[in-house]
């Protein structure tokens, strides 16, 4: 960057306040201030200290968990892309791939449910559907505040909705949710969104600018003043009483995304004998026209011309500042062979979308931004982007808070209200909020099994899922949390047949400058590490919130990740239904303390997955969160009937049915196989052990011979039930 | 001969219509866009698919019905081809005009994704000549309108002609769908000038195959391939 033509950029318009007080305002810190001036060589201006403070914040630079993120295993021998692209990219044979990843948008939904949570599923669907991928399925992970806090009853029916009206409408099917409720989310809601797509493996685009003279092409809706500032919105903390100054949400379109997906998926296949007539591709998400031009550009070590007069706007006299920080959805930012714009004009056209040249590609590294015919911006796209300033930031072992152990004047009286505890009760009216079945491909959902299965289009194969973390856990130990959620994810996923070979994760954590929160981090990274190591799964993409914190009290760390499965016959993976008459079992070790053995898991994986593929197990529940009794009567659930169980010899009564340090799981049999199903435990070294069976209008827990408790079922549906509905209008639990 | 499956810009149950044709029946089916002003040459018979046509932010399907290639379907329809609106479709239908009443918001204002049994009331004839009368059958719905309304006269003819497709099977106090507040608990009906024209809010493609959970909406399907080449046999 030279001097001299530093010299003709504007200056700072604002005289009212100095570069640095700026710099503050935007949520650059002082050193990173200096960064910026020492990388110029000069005072930025208020255009290019925008830049910098959306490339540096927290939510695009990763700047405080990046260092701790490379511990993560991302490789594999079905990787294609591992993280640092829009999505990640597993082999799942037959020249198929999928494409997924997870991502927050948990401020935006605080301030605005409806639309924060439809263009959190609008954001993931463009990352996915950027890579070359046609979205197939969605999954979700919500948490909200306690159920009788004031705000809760409006937060949840909001961010359902804002989920369901833009998934339904965009037409993905959202095949899995997790909705938990808990104190700790009073202040700052958690809203990530996951999506999977399906791609041919040797067709996969990337958000790179390469070739000199190639053009940059600004397609999808147009620009507007919303959003402003999202990225570092995400990168700071709530304080009460702020909410009315926070900045507009952005306002999500489904339709025009579903318009911009089918012309992308057209732009992807055409002129093959060419060799296409697209160089890159990237989605304009946080920090919108900023983030992208500064990526594409510094992937391919390349620069950009824009000349922001012809961005296409739909408000009056934006300025360069707006321009490029704005939010607005459903845009997209590709480089296209040059000589091909006409061709790719036609094809949006045919989408009645916009698609406009806006600028091209430089060999100088810079990003150069023209408005008015002078340069207002001269930014080197490296050091914003790659070269963004990365913290090890201090980081204590953070303090193990054990949630207490609820009291119950008995067993009977306590297993009941565990069940029926909103964690706990079914999430069947979330459920049928979202169009499960879009696609033709949902084999089975979570509303009614252990993990999502869909087909990938034109195969015998499917993809299954499942989105997971118990943010308790990590209070209480923030490894071992984290290690649940991949392991949870893994058992889910191998109960409907499936093997687990990806997963994808979104660390949901406080303030990183606090030293305990940035332990949490650190140690939550440590716990998936440490799994998926242990269990073979790759991680190959993620986001990280951080500031998740209001007035210095953080949310339960929340690591959720979202683990990835392949069948490849589903056939063989579908069962026929539960019936009565048929055993019920559970498999694998007792409590053993909370640190649950990986080498247990990866064995009990193995087996409910064969068991599943041989035809021997017709359903399967892991011992995960609330332990055996909630595991039981979730089986009774999707059966739709009673069951007799007989207690494992666990221990006593009431530990049995609640502890959570099982790694086991509940499985259901047709009677002809359980000699087959026991002789495969066995020699696969699992315990094994019949509980009882499925049958009759009663839900009957016995323990050595004796009856432990009876409960209609017809009354233990209807508590169940109606429990969501209660939160959602707003009546006390 | 070919079942044409009509494209408007949001349409997003078009591709599993065309894959339920397809893998279920073996039959083939052809795209119609809606930006066209002809069906494709060879189609005997239309569907028009689930989905948020043009986004559906004024009234759903009322922009699809003055879309070209509306106007085709409906010289399709006057001449006696068999037309399946499903879902959108059928709200197309209703904006179109070529089935009477409208889909209004469900009664408690929510989206519904579940499993509706219904009955078949109108079994036995055209499209739905592979449907006993009065036969049970359960198909999915997942729509946030789908409750259907029309005034009284209009109702009461539709029962008398005979033009009650389906119905939902659960009916709250005053007789109306359960789930949605449907009129007289309809789910479907059907019109044209030979029954030939099918509306219904349920999803016949989603229960096209035992991995899809059942069978039930093929039979549907199978119906109308059936009666597009059979056209003289279009009778309710």
């Amino acid at each position: 960057m030279s001097a001299a033509t530093g010299s003709t950029l504007a200056r700072l318009q604002d005289t009212d306040l100095s570069a640095v007080e700026h710099a503050r305002d935007m949520g650059l810190d002082d050193a990173e201030y200096q960064r910026a001036q020492q990388v110029l060589g000069r005072v930025p201006n208020k255009v290019e200290l925008g830049c910098f403070a959306a490339m540096w914040s927290e939510h695009c630079s990763y700047k405080s968990s990046r260092v701790h993120l490379r511990r993560l295993p991302t490789t594999g021998p079905r990787v294609l892309v591992g993280p640092g692209e829009n999505a990640g990219v597993v082999d799942v044979g037959e020249g198929w791939a999928v494409a997924f990843k997870v991502e927050s948008h948990n401020h935006p939904s605080y301030i605005e449910p409806y639309q924060g949570a439809a263009t959190g599923v609008g954001g993931i669907l463009r990352d996915v559907f950027t890579m070359g991928a046609r979205p197939i399925a969605a999954m979700n992970l919500l948490r909200f505040g306690r159920p009788e806090h004031p705000k809760t009853a409006a937060l949840l029916a909001g961010v359902v909705k804002g989920i369901g009206g833009y998934g339904n409408c965009f037409g993905v099917p959202t095949v899995y949710s997790s909705t938990d409720f808990d104190a700790r989310y009073d202040g700052n809601i958690l809203v990530n969104a996951f999506a999977l797509g399906v791609l041919r493996a040797d067709a996969i685009w990337k958000g790179t600018a390469s070739g000199v003279g190639n053009p940059v092409m600004y397609v999808g809706a147009k620009t507007g003043r919303d959003g402003i500032h999202g990225a570092t919105m995400a990168s700071d903390s709530f304080s009460e009483g702020e909410e009315q100054e926070r900045p507009t949400v952005q306002v999500g379109d489904p339709f025009k995304e579903k318009l911009l997906m089918e012309a992308c998926m057209e732009l992807f296949a055409a002129a093959p004998e060419q060799g296409g007539l697209l160089v890159g591709i990237q989605d304009m998400g946080a920090a919108g026209l900023t983030s992208s031009c500064f990526e594409m550009a510094s992937r391919a070590g390349s620069g950009v011309r824009i000349d922001l007069d012809r961005v296409p706007t739909r408000e009056q006299s934006m300025s360069a500042y707006e321009l490029m920080l704005s939010e607005s959805q459903e845009r997209m930012l590709l480089v296209a062979k040059r000589g091909c714009e006409d061709a790719v004009r036609a094809i949006f056209s045919t989408w009645d979308l916009d698609c406009v040249t806006i600028g091209t590609v430089t060999d100088d590294g810079m990003v150069r931004l023209v408005k008015g015919g002078v340069e207002v911006a001269v930014l080197p796209a490296r050091e914003l982007a790659d070269d963004a300033p990365r913290y090890e930031r201090p980081f204590a072992a953070p303090p193990a808070s054990p949630a207490p152990a609820p009291t119950w004047s008995s067993i009977e009286i306590g297993a009941r209200a565990h069940v029926c505890s909103p964690a706990l009760a079914p999430k069947s009216w979330i459920y049928r909020r979202y169009d499960r079945e879009v696609g033709a491909g949902t084999l089975l959902d979570g509303s009614n099994a252990a993990a999502a299965l869909v087909r990938i289009p034109h195969t015998q194969r499917a993809v299954a899922m499942a989105l997971c973390c118990v943010g308790r856990w990590c209070s209480a130990d923030p490894r071992e949390g984290a290690r649940r959620a991949l392991i949870e994810g893994v058992l889910r996923t191998s109960c409907v047949g499936a093997l687990p070979i990806g997963a994808t994760d979104c660390l949901n954590y406080g303030n990183p400058r606090v030293p305990e929160v940035m332990g949490s981090l650190v140690e939550g990274i440590e716990g998936i590490r440490e799994a998926c190591l242990a269990l073979d799964v790759p991680v190959v993409s993620g986001n990280v919130s951080l500031y998740n914190s209001t007035d210095e009290r953080a949310i339960h760390p929340t690591p959720a990740v979202g683990v990835v499965g392949l069948v490849e016959d589903f056939a063989k993976a579908l069962a026929r239904p539960a019936r009565a008459g048929d055993t019920m079992a559970v498999i694998g070790w007792p409590p053993a303390g909370p640190t649950l053995d990986l080498g247990r898991v990866r064995r009990l994986g193995e087996l409910l997955r064969a068991m599943r593929l041989e035809g021997e197990s017709l359903e399967a529940q892991p011992v995960m969160e609330g332990g055996l009794v909630s595991t039981l009567v979730e089986l009774a659930r999707r059966f739709g009937g009673g069951l007799f169980a007989s207690l494992p010899s666990w221990g006593d009564a009431a530990s049995t049915l609640h502890s959570e340090e099982a790694v086991a799981a509940a499985v259901v049999l047709p009677p002809e196989r359980l000699q087959e199903a026991h002789q495969r435990a066995r020699v696969a070294d699992v315990p094994f052990e019949v509980l009882g069976a499925l049958g009759g209008h009663h839900f009957v827990v016995a323990a050595e011979g004796a009856p432990l408790f009876e409960w209609a079922t017809e009354a233990l549906f209807a508590d169940l039930e109606a429990v969501i509905p209660r939160i959602v209008r707003g009546e006390r639990a | 001969m070919s079942t044409a499956v009509v494209t408007f810009p949001g349409s997003n149950c078009d591709r599993d219509c065309a894959l339920a044709l397809r893998e279920g029946l073996g039959a083939p089916a052809a795209r119609a866009w809606h930006k066209d002003h002809e069906l494709p040459p060879g189609t005997t018979s239309v569907i028009l698919p689930g989905g948020f046509s043009y986004g559906d932010y004024l009234r759903c399907g009322a922009m699809a019905a003055l879309s070209p290639i509306m106007a085709a379907v409906k010289r399709f329809a006057d001449a006696g081809g068999p037309v399946l609106g499903i879902c959108n479709g059928f709200q197309i239908l209703c904006e179109a005009r070529l089935l009477p009443g409208a889909l209004l918001r469900n009664h408690d204002g929510l989206f519904h994704c579940e499993d509706a049994e219904l009955e078949v009331s109108a079994g036995g004839a055209g499209m739905l000549m592979c449907f006993d009368r009065r036969q049970r059958i359960t198909l999915p719905i997942a729509h946030g309108e789908g409750n259907y309304t029309a005034d009284a006269a209009t109702l009461d003819r539709l029962e008398s002609e005979g033009r009650v497709a389906f119905r939902y099977v659960a009916r709250d106090a005053q007789g109306n769908g359960a789930v949605n507040g449907a009129q007289r608990g309809i789910a479907g009906i059907l019109g044209g000038p030979a029954g030939n024209v099918v509306g219904l809010m349920p999803h016949p493609e989603r229960r096209s195959g035992a991995h899809l959970h059942g069978a039930d909406g093929l039979v549907l399907l199978r119906g109308l391939v059936a009666a597009g080449q059979r056209p003289g046999e279009v009778r309710p």
